[in-house]
């Protein structure tokens, strides 16, 4: 009976896992289609010379996650080499974002096309944030 | 034997395609048109010029894998092909152009001059003469085109650092500032003299402003005077969702040529112009609700073409080679869009607009289509897929059109033939 009750325990955390997921997913694919895409494409794979791409980014893959938040919420004007490339266009800032909503949109980008990294927790995004 | 005459046959038809697959090095052309893959991955090349002997040079954007950014290129047995390739220069830009012995060539902040001997080969690679220096580079729309007339003056276009001079660049919400203030020393052309060394902005002239991005440029020898061709601004539907769709933007506003006169404005940042309406609408960011005009002291276009497809050469076709209705007439480069995302991305063609008497005589027509594709499928979603797109253009003197790419850095060469 106790080990009936504990598997069923398991089963509704591990689909709840599931679920809670597939939203972070969800969510962040709907802000990068109507926040984001314009510029970066529905690929990720930005524009050559002026949007930087995100599919295949060292910059979104990798582990500096405040420098991610603070692009996406302050936007970005320096002229940007990534990867062997410049890329020249201004990002717009998106200061309405919430923690949850950087969050969202930074687990999405970081595991969409290629990109297999890891998502990205609100608490990750507060941490970031106390950081600097 | 049935087997072999099957192989044979499915050979032959492999041989047919591939054949087939590099006629006109993937490009479709009108009839009577042929083209030849001139030269391949030569770094990003941007506009190209031709001399007198048929040497033709390319300006790179930035120096390719030998660490050149301008390069030199002959076709010594004339078979379509270049096959004497080599090059100098160690810093990026847009503009190239050639009159006599003189080469001309931009960085993002200057113009240069270099000496050709006869064999049309660079003497002084090393220890070029600064003709202009110190223009703006504030990363947006920073490459530098030129073109001279036929008195020895440069005319520079130097690009708006902004896309529609908003306080704040690229921010929903933010206003445009007025009188926009990029526009004392961005966003129009400039003219210099094209002898004088070391020039600044104060030895130079305005000639014309409320040009936003201007990458294609040419004197039209017939009319003696220069057009352009200008990048419209992007995003209305980012920014002003309750006043533009996404298939609105995908529209809006026009790609624009002026025939420019000394002084002329065209508008930029306070109107665009609405290809539908064919009028002057007041930018959003200036109070405009997508209806009304404005821009009473700015000029028309005097062609103008879809949305966002990045009009990046403008080229007046002066050769015998082609039939007559392209005499005089405008070639312009389409670098192919971004800004028309989420839908299907337009425009990696060479159009052609047929001119009479110094007006443009007709509708505007793709000339040559099927850089995107090469052969494969001209659809794409993003242009770093597409195969090439075009950027510069160039009249040999034979007649024969040359169209660069600087995605992957292949040279078109156009001819035609009764």
């Amino acid at each position: 009976m106790f080990l009936k009750q504990w598997i069923i325990l398991c089963f509704s955390i591990f689909v709840f896992t599931i679920s809670v997921h597939a939203q972070d997913i969800v969510k962040g694919k709907k802000i990068y289609e109507t926040r984001c895409l314009v510029c970066h494409q529905s690929d990720g794979g930005g524009v050559p010379n002026m949007n930087a791409p995100l599919d295949g980014s060292s910059n979104v893959v990798g582990n500096n996650i405040g420098r991610l938040v603070k692009i996406i919420k302050e936007g970005y004007s320096e002229k940007i080499a990534l990867d062997g490339y410049y890329y020249s266009n201004v990002m717009t800032p998106n200061p309405d974002f919430k923690d949850a909503d950087i969050a969202n949109v930074l687990s999405y980008i970081r595991t969409s096309w290629s990109n297999k990294a890891t998502k990205i927790t609100v608490a990750q995004v507060q941490a970031s944030k106390r950081k600097k | 034997m049935k087997t072999l005459k099957n192989s044979l046959l499915i050979a032959l038809l492999a041989v047919t395609t591939q054949l087939q697959a590099q006629s006109n090095a993937g490009l479709k052309l009108p009839e009577g048109f042929k083209a030849t893959l001139f030269a391949d991955s030569i770094g990003s090349a941007r506009h190209i010029a031709i001399t007198t002997n048929g040497v033709l040079f390319a300006k790179l954007m930035y120096p390719n894998k030998a660490g050149k950014s301008i390069i030199r290129l002959e076709d010594k047995n004339n078979d379509g092909v270049a096959d004497n390739i080599s090059g100098w220069g160690k810093y990026g830009g847009t503009g190239i152009f050639v009159k006599g012995k003189s080469l001309y060539a931009t960085s993002n902040t200057g113009v240069f001059l270099y000496q050709l001997n006869d064999k049309d080969e660079v003497i002084d690679s090393l220890a070029p003469k600064t003709i202009v220096k110190g223009l703006i580079d504030r990363k947006q729309h920073e490459s530098k085109s030129i073109t001279l007339d036929g008195q020895g003056n440069i005319y520079v276009n130097i690009g708006a650092y902004s896309n529609a001079c908003q306080e704040k660049d690229r921010s929903p919400g933010s206003k445009g500032m007025m009188p926009c203030p990029i526009l004392d020393s961005a966003g129009g052309i400039w003219k210099f003299d094209g002898n004088k060394e070391n020039q600044v902005y104060g030895d130079g002239k305005r000639y014309a402003t409320g040009l936003r991005n201007v990458v294609g440029l040419d004197w039209n020898s017939k009319t003696n005077s220069l057009f352009v061709t200008q990048h419209g601004r992007d995003q209305l539907n980012s920014f002003y969702p309750t006043l533009y769709t996404d298939a609105q933007n995908a529209e809006l506003p026009a790609e624009t040529m002026y025939e420019i006169k000394e002084g002329d404005n065209a508008g930029w940042p306070y109107v665009y112009f609405d290809p539908y309406q064919k009028k002057k609408i007041v930018s959003p960011e200036y109070g405009g609700d997508g209806k009304k005009e404005g821009g009473e002291d700015a000029i028309n276009p005097a062609v103008f073409f879809p949305a966002h497809m990045a009009p990046n050469a403008l080229l007046f076709y002066t050769g015998n080679l082609f039939p007559e209705k392209y005499k005089n007439g405008a070639f312009i480069a389409f670098h192919g869009s971004w800004n028309r995302a989420p839908l299907p991305q337009e425009g990696f063609f060479v159009a052609f607009v047929p001119f009479k008497n110094g007006k443009p005589s007709g509708d505007w027509e793709i000339f040559a289509n099927g850089f995107s594709g090469l052969n494969g499928d001209d659809k794409v979603k993003n242009p770093r897929n597409a195969k090439a797109r075009p950027c510069g253009l160039a009249q040999g003197p034979d007649g024969a059109l040359y169209v660069s790419d600087d995605s992957k850095g292949a040279i078109f060469k156009i001819s035609y033939s009764k």
